[in-house]
């Protein structure tokens, strides 16, 4: 089995509406892409999507795996988080890595904080 | 006029009064067992909120009781309506439940009405003036439901209790979850066995200061 890795530079979903990002996104997922984000989505648009993902499972797609790199410490001393929140100021929500797959490839994704560890399965045929 | 006023103070006031408790997490944390346990504790009612079960998904639809009131200390008391929803996930597969002995159209009825109750949890958020978030504490907290649904609180200014729930367990890790979400308080409890629950109630006092 073959798995295609796609990669979305962040300037791709720059400038689109939070709905047209979670089309883009979850039509890419749908045809059985594993998505490398550049960046985050908001709290907010990450919830629509497991919205958009629960509104448009059927028999063939069962929803999707997601996970979120995000290399800001919470635990950390004062000049340390006002440097975050500088470097947050400048990038924005381009910080980070998002893996989004659909879940009859994408078993489970872990998260350790730091790592990622992305697990497949052999795709199903229903 | 005057009683125009009176009637809207009145209305104002009252619904101030009725806080909406939200019970959030993954499928199988344990919200209706801990929405069971409240209901049983101050209330007499036994499986109020209806019935747990291991397999995923047995809540799939939003439900609510009114008028919990719990007593602290120092004569404190709090009023409020419990909401237990349906557990958040990213994926439902219904040859899941089928593995798991269920007929198929059954199973089949069982997703759909999951990925409909997944919808109207989030779509309840709104409403919530402060949210429990229910976690198996025998698990891996790091997983993305569980940072969506906190970070869908921080940005709605949502005070949170995170709930560290199944410390009968062997496998319980506390720690792991209050590593995971240091910002919030974390309360370890078994809501099964009734372990800790008399710090939980002292907790929703301070969520709701």
């Amino acid at each position: 089995m073959s798995l295609t890795l796609q990669f979305i530079p962040y300037s791709r979903i720059e400038d689109l509406t939070s709905y047209q990002r979670i089309d883009l996104l979850l039509d890419l997922v749908k045809n059985d892409q594993i998505l490398v984000l550049e960046g985050r989505l908001r709290s907010e648009e990450e919830a629509e999507l497991i919205q958009q993902t629960m509104a448009s499972i059927d028999k063939k797609f069962t929803g999707i795996e997601l996970s979120v790199v995000y290399p800001e410490k919470k635990n950390v001393d004062f000049f340390r988080r006002l440097h975050q929140q500088l470097v947050n100021i400048i990038l924005g929500d381009r910080r980070g890595l998002t893996i989004i797959g659909p879940a009859n490839i994408v078993k489970e994704i872990k998260q350790d904080p730091e790592k990622i560890q992305l697990f497949t399965k052999e795709k199903r045929k229903r | 006029m005057i009683s125009f006023f009176k009637n809207f103070f009145k209305r104002f006031f009252a619904k101030k009064k009725d806080i909406k408790f939200g019970l959030y997490g993954p499928p199988n944390g344990g919200k209706t067992t801990l929405a069971n346990k409240i209901c049983e504790d101050w209330l007499g009612e036994k499986d109020a909120m209806g019935s747990a079960s291991a397999m995923a998904h047995e809540t799939r639809e939003i439900k609510i009781k009114e008028q919990v009131i719990i007593k602290g200390s120092n004569n404190r008391e709090l009023t409020f309506n419990l909401v237990d929803t349906p557990g958040i996930a990213t994926k439902i597969d219904y040859e899941e439940f089928v593995q798991e002995g269920m007929a198929e159209d059954e199973a089949k009825n069982r997703a759909k009405e999951a990925t409909k109750g997944v919808i109207s949890a989030i779509k309840w958020l709104d409403d919530m003036d402060a949210v429990i978030v229910v976690l198996d504490s025998t698990k891996d907290p790091y997983s993305q439901v569980n940072i969506t649904i906190v970070g869908n609180l921080e940005a709605r200014k949502i005070p949170v209790l995170v709930v560290a729930n199944k410390v009968d367990m062997k496998k319980s890790d506390i720690k792991k979850i209050q590593a995971a979400f240091p910002q919030y308080k974390v309360q370890g409890i078994s809501a099964k066995t009734g372990k800790n629950m008399d710090k939980f109630y002292d907790a929703l006092f301070e969520v709701t200061k």
